[in-house]
């Protein structure tokens, strides 16, 4: 029987909102306070979801050894205590959470095999979150 | 089509241990998992029912009745219990968070009437949880 599981990470990082294909001026219009050029930071809580049949003989869809080890190793290690701006992920794309999260989806994507990704999740703060569940996919 | 969902807790233990597996398998596996004297949780059950809104209530479905089935069938068979001993379902199945939800939403599923059962969340802690749709 296929079932969803769902863990929850925390990391902190600090990020501009700022294009370079636009003006100051539309900069300062577009991304308000957080065009500051110092950056800001938030606390991001990172949900992954992946699912799969459940093995008969662990009862398990996946080992959340495996899981949280890859999210450790190739997200957690990449993102936390970092500066967004700074990263080779966003040198052409600009660090908001809805592309955070496509990005995490591509890396979890390519890179964990044990279970099939389901969605991605980012609470940028208490107040906004963003999900992806890939392309012609439809949230559940 | 509305969608209702309603919460309860409860506090259970487990251990993980297939007798099919060497005692190292089942360490590797499992991990501290695998003590078997067992460890607990705070569960968190979320069960979804949907509906079409009854013209005459207003309801989904009568909550004081969905509150009777979730005592009966989940909270008093699996609160304050050891899992492997205690449940059933468990005597030959591994109580990991997959198959509780798995198990809770069999325990459901035939005994609501006019709404259906959608989804039961069952979180072990508030960073791990399981969504069970009733997927084959």
């Amino acid at each position: 029987m296929k079932a969803h599981l769902t863990r929850r990470y925390m990391f902190s990082a600090s990020h501009r909102l700022h294009s370079d294909d636009m003006s100051e001026a539309e900069n300062t219009v577009t991304y308000g306070k957080c065009n500051n050029p110092y950056g800001h930071g938030h606390n991001y809580a990172l949900e992954v979801t992946v699912s799969g049949p459940v093995d008969e003989s662990t009862g398990m869809v996946c080992n959340l050894v495996d899981l949280d080890g890859f999210v450790q190793r190739e997200i957690l290690q990449r993102f936390d205590l970092e500066n967004l701006n700074t990263r080779e992920e966003f040198v052409r794309t600009v660090p908001t959470t809805e592309n955070l999260c496509t990005t995490i989806y591509d890396i979890l994507q390519r890179g964990f095999t044990y279970a099939h990704l389901d969605k991605v999740r980012i609470e940028e703060t208490m107040m906004n979150s963003f999900e992806y569940v890939g392309e012609n996919c439809v949230i559940q | 089509m509305v969608y209702l969902t309603r919460k309860a807790e409860f506090a259970a233990s487990h251990y993980y241990h297939n007798p099919d597996f060497t005692a190292e398998e089942n360490q590797r596996i499992f991990g501290k998992c695998n003590n078997p004297n067992g460890h607990g949780h705070n569960y968190t059950l979320e069960v979804t029912v949907k509906g079409e809104v009854d013209p005459r209530s207003g309801f989904v479905v009568d909550l004081r009745q969905l509150k009777e089935i979730l005592h009966r069938e989940v909270l008093d068979a699996m609160d304050h219990r050891f899992l492997n001993k205690e449940v059933p379902e468990f005597s030959a199945q591994i109580p990991t968070t997959e198959n509780l939800a798995i198990a809770i939403w069999q325990r459901l599923v035939s005994k609501l009437n006019k709404a259906q059962l959608h989804r039961v969340r069952v979180y072990e802690t508030p960073d791990l949880f399981v969504d069970f749709y009733g997927e084959a």
